[in-house]
């Protein structure tokens, strides 16, 4: 029974998504409609969090908007809308939900960055 | 023609559809259904077609014999109205073919058991104050009815019984996609039963009155 599910499932998984995960500051681009005309958007930020599996795997960016105002967006990483992620930078982090950064502004709210081959940023 | 077969709940998931919105989906296995029976007006009093669905190995002699001209070993047996069985003759094998995507079925199964269940979780009752020296009355239905007039309590009265567990049919659902190969369905929505619960999948009653 889960078989044919997870086959079902299969159909929908992207195979291009870059590896990141909590503390790396991502930009994620989607696609967003505007009246009749498509466009991508850009949406930048610290990833605080990574959830779920198969198709319902999500992930949430934070990022601080103008006026210091904290803006967070989840997105299902195998949505179509999705067209791509770019890793910008790996962060060091000790956990794997950042929700204390919510708490934290300005300098507080710095994560330090965790060298890795250059291969993987950027891909 | 029947309206409908027999299949059962496969579990949940989601799918994006053409705009890449994402569709909650239920997935069903429908069929194969083999014909084990036809009713007709001249010996039953009507017509329908009795479909036997999923391959059993505990079948009992007289279960086995019913099956036999059917050439099927089915665990479930269900009858199926039909306006005209002419087209059908035993043994035949119906499959999920004839639902097409954008279609809509009605499905109906046996809903999840909950027991002997409170009004606050069978009706939605709101319950009792929690504080203010409450004692017994959390959970309480409240007043029942008035006193020496009517001096009764009236039927249908909304009170605490069992929950689940009976017949519930979800009506108008859309098929986002069919499978005949594997024999499978997705649903848009859920349906009644736990997963692996059987149920009868058939085109939507409103779609039809509306054709006519």
């Amino acid at each position: 029974m889960v078989d044919v599910i997870r086959e079902i499932e299969s159909g929908y998984l992207r195979s291009d998504i870059p590896n990141f995960g909590p503390g790396d500051t991502v930009r994620a681009h989607v696609k967003v409609v505007e009246g009749s005309r498509e466009r991508t958007q850009a949406f930048e930020g610290v990833v605080i969090r990574r959830r779920g599996g198969g198709i319902n795997e999500n992930f949430t960016i934070r990022r601080i908007a103008s006026h210091g105002i904290g803006v967070e967006r989840t997105f299902l990483i195998h949505a179509p809308r999705l067209e791509r992620i770019e890793v910008l930078r790996h962060g060091k982090v000790r956990r794997a939900k950042l929700y204390f950064l919510r708490g934290r502004t300005g300098r507080a709210a710095r994560i330090r960055e965790r060298r890795r081959s250059a291969t993987s940023v950027l891909q | 023609m029947i309206h409908g077969l027999l299949g059962k709940k496969l579990g949940m998931t989601q799918v994006f559809d053409d705009t890449g919105q994402v569709v909650p989906v239920t997935v069903l296995q429908v069929g194969p259904c083999v014909v084990t029976q036809l009713r007709t007006t001249e010996r039953d009093g009507y017509e329908a077609v009795q479909l036997g669905f999923e391959e059993s190995k505990r079948l009992n002699s007289p279960e086995r014999g019913h099956r036999r001209a059917a050439g099927s070993s089915s665990r479930y047996l269900r009858e199926m109205k039909a306006e005209d069985i002419s087209g059908y003759s035993v043994g035949q094998v119906l499959d999920c073919s004839m639902f097409s995507a954008g279609d809509r079925v009605d499905v109906t199964g046996t809903s999840k058991g909950k027991g002997f269940a409170g009004v606050v979780k069978r009706h939605g009752f709101s319950g009792g104050p929690k504080t203010h020296g409450q004692s017994d009355r959390h959970r309480a239905p409240g007043s029942i009815g008035s006193s020496a007039y009517p001096g009764r309590v009236f039927k249908n009265l909304r009170m605490a019984g069992q929950m689940g567990n009976e017949r519930v049919t979800v009506q108008n659902l859309e098929i986002v996609r069919v499978d005949p190969e594997k024999n499978v369905v997705l649903v848009r929505g859920a349906v009644p039963g736990a997963n692996g619960q059987l149920l009868m999948v058939r085109t939507s009653v409103k779609r039809r009155q509306a054709k006519r």
